[in-house]
C-alpha cells in the first residue's frame, strides 16, 4: 500500500488497546438490602415499590408491595413504621413518609378494584385458625402459591384485633373490609363463629396437609384491686370489642380511669373521650419513657386531652373514688412505693394491663411447647413441635403488632409451601444492609417531607372519623421521589457518565448497565459517584 | 448556567435520571453520545482531563451536527490519545505544536471559510501549560481577531505530561516538581500566576466561561451555548489529575466538586467582557476538605504545618465567594 512520506504504519483505533489489563480492582453492580426493607417486619421491598411509584406507575408499585404484604391500606394506617426509623433519608433531612405512600397505594387499589390472582393449583389444602392479620396473611400467601385454604375463626367477623381492638378513628372499617374481601376473592374460605378446639383432629378429618394457627392474645390480664363498694371495673379488650359488636356503645360514665401504659390503654382512653367522657385519665406505674405505647400514639392522646399520671399505682376503688399511690424510680429503674396517697374521681376503672394467649387447646397437642411467657414456641421456620403445624402473630414470642403478624403469616406460608414440597424457601442473595456511609448523598436534591392532613381537634374528640388524611397523586409522587434508592441502582446514569474510559455500557430503560472489562482501568469513579451505593469495588486476583 | 431541577430524587445533579424530561438530560446520559474520545486511550486511571474532553467534544459534536474539526496542543490529552499509529479520536483531529494550537485553529477556520465550508466548526483544546503559558500569545491573537474558534483549556494546574512542573495556573502552596515543599515557603508561591478566564474576558470576546467535570449539566449547557455563537469563545474547564495532585483516582470528581464548593474554582459565564451568570455554591465547605486528600498539599497538614498558609487559601476562597457572588 502506498503511504505518504515518513508514514510506515496503518492508522488504527485505540480500541485495539485493552486497558482493562491495568486494573487491580473491578467494579461490580450489587443489589443490597435497603435499611427500610431490613426494618420492615413484613419484609416489604419498600425501595422496589417506591421505584415504581417514582415513575407514577402506582399499579406496578402496588403489585410489588403486595408480593409481601396483602393489607397495604390497613398497614399504611396502623403500622408503627419501623422502616421510617431506619430510613437513610432521616440522616439527610427527614425520613421518607413511607407509610403515607403505602396507604395511598392501598387506597388506590381499593378505589380501582385491583385484584390478585391465586397461583396454579397444587392440590394441597391448608387449615388456618384465626382470621386476624396473621391468619389472613398466611391464607393470602398460600393462595398465591396455589394451595387451597380454609380459615376458621371464633369471631363473628374477620380481622381479629384489627377490627376488635384498633378503633375506627385510626382504621375505618370499609378499608379493612375492602382488603379482606380481596383476599376472600382469591378463593379463601372463611368459616366465622367457628371456634377451633382440636387442631390435629380437624386436620385429620378435613384432610388438611398442614395448618397455621394464629389465634392472637385475647385474655385480658387482671390485677387484684380491692373494691369496698361495688366500683365499676371493666377490661379494655372487652370494651373495645363491644364497640364493634354491640348496638349501644358501652356506658363508661363521665370520668374514666384507664390503668396501663400500652397502646391499648391509650386507645381505650381516646375512645372514652369520644364516647363523651369529660375526663379520661391514664394511670401508669412507671415513667413516660418506660411506657410501651408508641410516641405517636401518646402525642395524639395528649393532643386530644387525655390526661396521664405516670409513676402511679391504683390501690383501691370505692364507688366513684380511686385511691392511688405515687411511685418513685429506684437506682435500677424500678418503680417503688412512696407511701404518698391521692384520690381520683372515677365512674369507671378500665384495666388495660396486657393480654395473654389462650393456650388451653394447644397444650395437649403432642410436641407443642409453651414458653415461660405463656406463648407458643416455634422454630426458625415458624413450625411448632407438631409436624405440619405452624404458628404466628401475637401467640408466638415476638413484638405484638399487625405488621409482625403479617410477616409471620408470610414466612409461615412460604415455609409451609417448602415443607409441603420438601424444599427450603429461597432467600435474598445479598443481605448486606446499605448503610448511609455507602451513599454519595451530595446528589440528592433538598426536599422536605410531605405532611398528611389531620382532622381538627374538636372532631377528633367527639367523633370516630379517621384522624389522618391520605396523600393525593401529586404529593404521593413527590414523596416517593424522596427515596434515595439505597443500595439499588435507580438509573441516574452517573456511572455511565463519569467513566473516563467509556467502560460502562447503558442497556436501556429498566435494564440498567454493564461494565466493559476490556477497557475498565479500575479507577473506581463510578463506585465513588454512584449516589445510592450500588457499585462495589472488588480486588482482582492477580 | 443551567437551572437546577429539584425534587426528582437527584434532579439535575446526576448525569441523567430516568425521571427527567428528555430535554433536561445530558448528552452524556444518552446511549447515542459520540464518545469522541473513545476507549483504549492511555490516560491514567481516573484522569479528569480525559473525562472533561469527552464531555466537551461530545456536546460540540452534537451541536455542530457532527461537522467539527478539533485542534490539539501538545500535552497529556494529545499524548495519551494518539500514540502513533493509534487514535482515540472519533472526530477529525489535528496536532501541530505545544504553543500554537490557537494559531492552527485560526488557520483551519480561515481555510474552511475560504472553501465555503461554513457549516463545519472548529474547536481547539489544550492543557493549562499550553494555554495559559506557552500558547498564550497565539491565544490572545485569536481573541483579538475574534476568529471563529471555540477554545477549551483543560486546567489540571500544572504541566502534567512532562512530570508535573508548575504552570501559570498552579495554585499557591501546591507542590510540583519545580516548586518543591521545601525551604521557607513550601510549594508554589503566593501572588503569582494568572487567571486565564478573566484575561480572556479582557479581550471583550463574545463568550467566556468556566466549567468543571463535577457539574456536567452546567458544563454541557455552556459548551452548547458557546457552539451557538460565532467568533472567539473560551471555556476553562477544571480537571483534577490524580497523578499530579497525588489524589486517589476515584476522587477526581469529588475533588472537582470540592474546588467549586469551597469557592476556589468559581463557575461563571461572561459575554463581551461582562459576567452574566454565576453558578451558586450548593453546600459551602472549608478549603481544608478540598486540600487534605491531595498529596501536593500534604505539607499544609501535620505537626510542622504553617497554619497561616491554610488561612491564606481560605481567604482566597472567601474572596471569590464575595467577588463573584457565589453564595446564591
Ligand atoms: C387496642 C389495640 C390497638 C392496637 N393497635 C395497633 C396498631 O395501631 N398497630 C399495630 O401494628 N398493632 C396494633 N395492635 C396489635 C395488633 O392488633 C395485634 O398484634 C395483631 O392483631 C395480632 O394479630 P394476630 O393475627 O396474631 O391475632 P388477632 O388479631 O388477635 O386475631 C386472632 C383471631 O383468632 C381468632 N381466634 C381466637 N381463638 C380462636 C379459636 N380457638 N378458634 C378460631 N379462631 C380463634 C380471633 O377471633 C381473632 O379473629 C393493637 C392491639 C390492640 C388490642
Ligand atoms: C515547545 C515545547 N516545549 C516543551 C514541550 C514538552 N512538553 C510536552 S507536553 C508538556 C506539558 C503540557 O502541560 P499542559 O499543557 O498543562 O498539559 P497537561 O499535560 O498537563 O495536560 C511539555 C512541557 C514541547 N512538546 N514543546
Ligand atoms: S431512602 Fe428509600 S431506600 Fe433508603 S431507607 Fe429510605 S425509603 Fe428505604
Ligand atoms: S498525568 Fe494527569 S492529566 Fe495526564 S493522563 Fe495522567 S491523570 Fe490525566
Ligand atoms: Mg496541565
Amino acid at each position: 500500500m502506498h503511504k505518504p512520506f515518513a508514514i510506515t504504519l496503518d492508522i488504527g483505533t485505540s480500541l485495539a488497546n485493552h486497558t482493562g489489563s491495568w486494573r487491580n480492582e473491578r467494579p461490580v453492580y450489587v443489589d443490597l438490602m435497603p435499611p427500610c426493607n431490613h426494618a420492615c417486619p413484613a419484609g416489604e421491598n419498600i425501595q422496589a415499590w417506591l421505584y415504581h411509584a417514582e415513575e407514577g406507575d402506582y399499579e406496578a408499585a402496588w403489585r410489588q408491595l403486595v408480593t409481601d404484604n396483602p393489607l397495604p391500606a390497613v398497614e399504611g394506617r396502623v403500622c408503627y413504621h419501623p422502616c421510617e426509623g431506619a430510613c437513610n433519608r432521616g440522616q439527610l433531612d427527614e425520613a421518607v413518609n413511607i407509610h403515607a405512600v403505602e396507604r395511598f397505594l392501598g387506597d388506590e387499589a381499593l378505589k380501582r378494584g385491583w385484584k390478585i390472582e391465586a397461583g396454579a393449583p397444587t392440590g394441597k389444602h391448608v387449615l388456618v385458625v384465626g382470621a386476624g392479620p396473621s391468619g389472613l396473611s398466611a391464607a393470602y400467601h398460600l393462595r398465591r402459591l396455589g394451595h387451597d385454604v380454609t380459615i376458621h375463626d371464633a369471631g363473628p367477623m374477620a380481622g381479629g384485633m384489627m377490627r376488635f381492638g384498633i378503633p375506627k378513628y385510626r382504621l375505618p372499617r370499609d378499608i379493612l373490609d375492602g382488603e379482606i374481601a380481596r383476599i376472600v376473592d382469591m378463593g379463601v374460605t372463611i368459616e366465622l363463629n367457628s371456634k377451633v378446639s382440636d387442631i390435629p383432629g380437624m386436620m385429620k378429618d378435613g384432610g388438611f396437609d398442614a395448618a397455621f394457627v394464629a389465634v392472637g392474645a385475647h385474655l385480658a390480664k387482671r390485677t387484684d384491686i380491692p373494691a369496698r363498694e361495688a366500683g365499676k371495673i371493666l377490661d379494655a379488650i372487652s370494651v373495645l370489642r363491644d364497640m364493634e359488636t354491640d348496638e349501644e356503645p358501652p356506658l363508661l360514665g363521665r370520668r374514666v380511669v384507664v390503668y396501663g401504659g400500652g397502646n391499648t390503654a391509650l386507645d381505650m382512653a381516646r375512645t372514652a373521650k369520644r364516647l363523651g367522657a369529660s375526663e379520661a385519665l391514664v394511670v401508669y406505674r412507671r415513667t413516660r419513657e418506660q411506657m410501651p405505647a408508641h410516641d405517636i400514639e401518646l402525642e395524639e392522646a395528649l393532643d386530644e386531652g387525655v390526661i396521664l399520671h405516670w409513676l402511679t399505682t391504683i390501690k383501691q376503688i370505692d364507688g366513684t373514688t380511686c385511691t392511688v399511690e405515687k411511685m418513685k424510680v429506684d437506682e435500677n429503674g424500678w418503680p417503688q412505693p412512696t407511701g404518698e396517697f391521692e384520690t381520683l374521681e372515677a365512674d369507671t376503672l378500665v384495666l388495660a394491663l396486657g393480654q395473654a394467649v389462650d393456650t388451653s387447646f394447644l397444650k395437649t397437642i403432642p410436641g407443642v411447647a409453651i414458653t415461660d411467657d405463656g406463648v407458643i414456641d416455634v422454630d426458625g421456620n415458624m413450625m411448632t413441635g407438631y409436624p405440619g403445624l405452624f404458628a404466628g402473630g401475637d401467640m408466638v414470642p415476638a413484638e405484638r403488632t399487625v405488621t409482625v403478624a403479617i410477616g409471620h403469616g408470610k414466612k409461615a406460608a412460604r415455609n409451609i409451601d417448602g415443607w409441603l414440597r420438601g424444599e427450603e424457601p429461597a432467600t435474598r442473595a445479598d443481605a448486606r444492609v446499605a448503610g448511609y456511609e455507602r451513599l454519595n448523598a451530595w446528589y440528592y436534591t433538598d426536599a422536605d417531607k410531605t405532611v398528611q392532613p389531620a382532622l381538627n381537634l374538636i372532631r377528633r374528640q367527639t367523633t370516630f372519623d379517621e384522624i389522618h388524611g391520605g396523600l393525593d397523586e401529586t404529593n404521593a409522587l413527590f414523596e416517593a421521589r424522596r427515596c434515595l434508592s439505597c443500595g439499588n441502582c435507580f438509573e441516574c446514569d452517573n456511572c455511565y457518565g463519569v467513566c473516563p474510559d467509556n467502560a460502562v455500557i447503558k442497556l436501556g430503560p429498566g435494564k440498567r448497565f454493564e461494565f466493559n472489562y476490556d477497557f475498565c482501568k479500575g479507577c473506581g469513579l463510578c463506585a465513588a459517584e454512584c449516589p445510592c451505593g450500588a457499585i462495589d469495588m472488588v480486588a482482582e486476583r492477580m | 448556567m443551567t437551572q437546577r431541577i429539584k425534587f426528582y430524587q437527584t434532579g439535575t445533579l446526576a448525569v441523567g435520571n430516568r425521571l427527567l424530561d428528555e430535554e433536561n438530560r445530558t448528552v452524556q446520559s444518552t446511549p447515542e453520545r459520540n464518545n469522541s474520545l473513545t476507549s483504549g486511550h492511555r490516560a491514567c486511571q481516573g484522569c479528569g482531563e480525559a473525562l472533561g474532553a469527552r464531555y466537551v467534544v461530545d456536546v460540540a459534536m452534537r451541536e455542530a451536527g457532527n461537522k467539527l474539526i478539533a485542534v490539539n496542543a501538545t500535552g497529556c490529552l494529545e499524548v495519551f490519545s494518539t500514540p502513533y499509529p493509534e487514535s482515540s479520536w472519533r472526530v477529525p483531529w489535528i496536532h501541530s505544536l505545544f504553543g500554537n494550537a490557537p494559531a492552527v485553529a485560526t488557520g483551519v477556520a480561515a481555510a474552511l471559510r475560504a472553501k465555503g465550508r461554513v457549516d463545519t466548526r472548529v474547536l481547539a483544546q489544550g492543557g493549562d501549560g499550553g494555554t495559559v503559558d506557552i500558547g498564550f500569545g497565539c491565544l490572545s491573537g485569536m481573541f483579538e481577531r475574534n476568529d471563529d474558534v471555540l477554545y477549551i483549556c483543560y486546567d489540571n494546574e500544572a504541566y502534567m505530561n512532562t512530570g508535573v512542573q508548575r504552570s501559570g495556573s498552579t495554585p499557591p502552596a501546591a507542590r510540583t516538581a519545580t516548586t518543591p515543599a521545601m525551604g521557607q515557603t513550601k510549594g508554589n508561591v503566593f501572588g503569582q500566576g494568572k487567571n486565564a478566564a478573566l484575561i480572556a474576558m479582557a479581550h471583550f470576546i463574545p463568550y467566556v466561561a468556566t466549567a468543571s467535570v463535577a457539574d456536567l449539566h452546567d458544563l454541557e449547557a455552556k459548551v452548547a451555548k458557546a457552539m451557538g455563537m460565532s467568533g472567539a469563545r473560551y471555556i476553562h474547564v477544571h480537571v483534577p489529575c490524580p497523578l499530579g495532585w497525588g489524589s486517589k483516582p476515584c476522587d477526581t470528581i469529588r475533588l472537582a466538586r470540592l474546588a467549586v464548593e469551597t469557592g476556589l474554582f468559581p463557575l461563571f459565564e461572561a459575554e463581551h467582557g461582562e459576567i452574566t451568570e454565576v453558578t451558586p455554591i450548593r453546600h459551602k465547605v472549608p478549603v481544608e476538605e478540598y486540600l487534605r486528600p491531595q498529596r501536593r498539599f500534604a505539607h499544609l497538614f501535620g505537626k510542622s504545618a504553617d497554619t497561616h498558609v491554610l488561612a491564606a487559601i481560605q481567604q482566597m476562597a472567601d474572596r471569590n465567594i464575595e467577588n463573584f457572588g457565589l453564595s446564591g
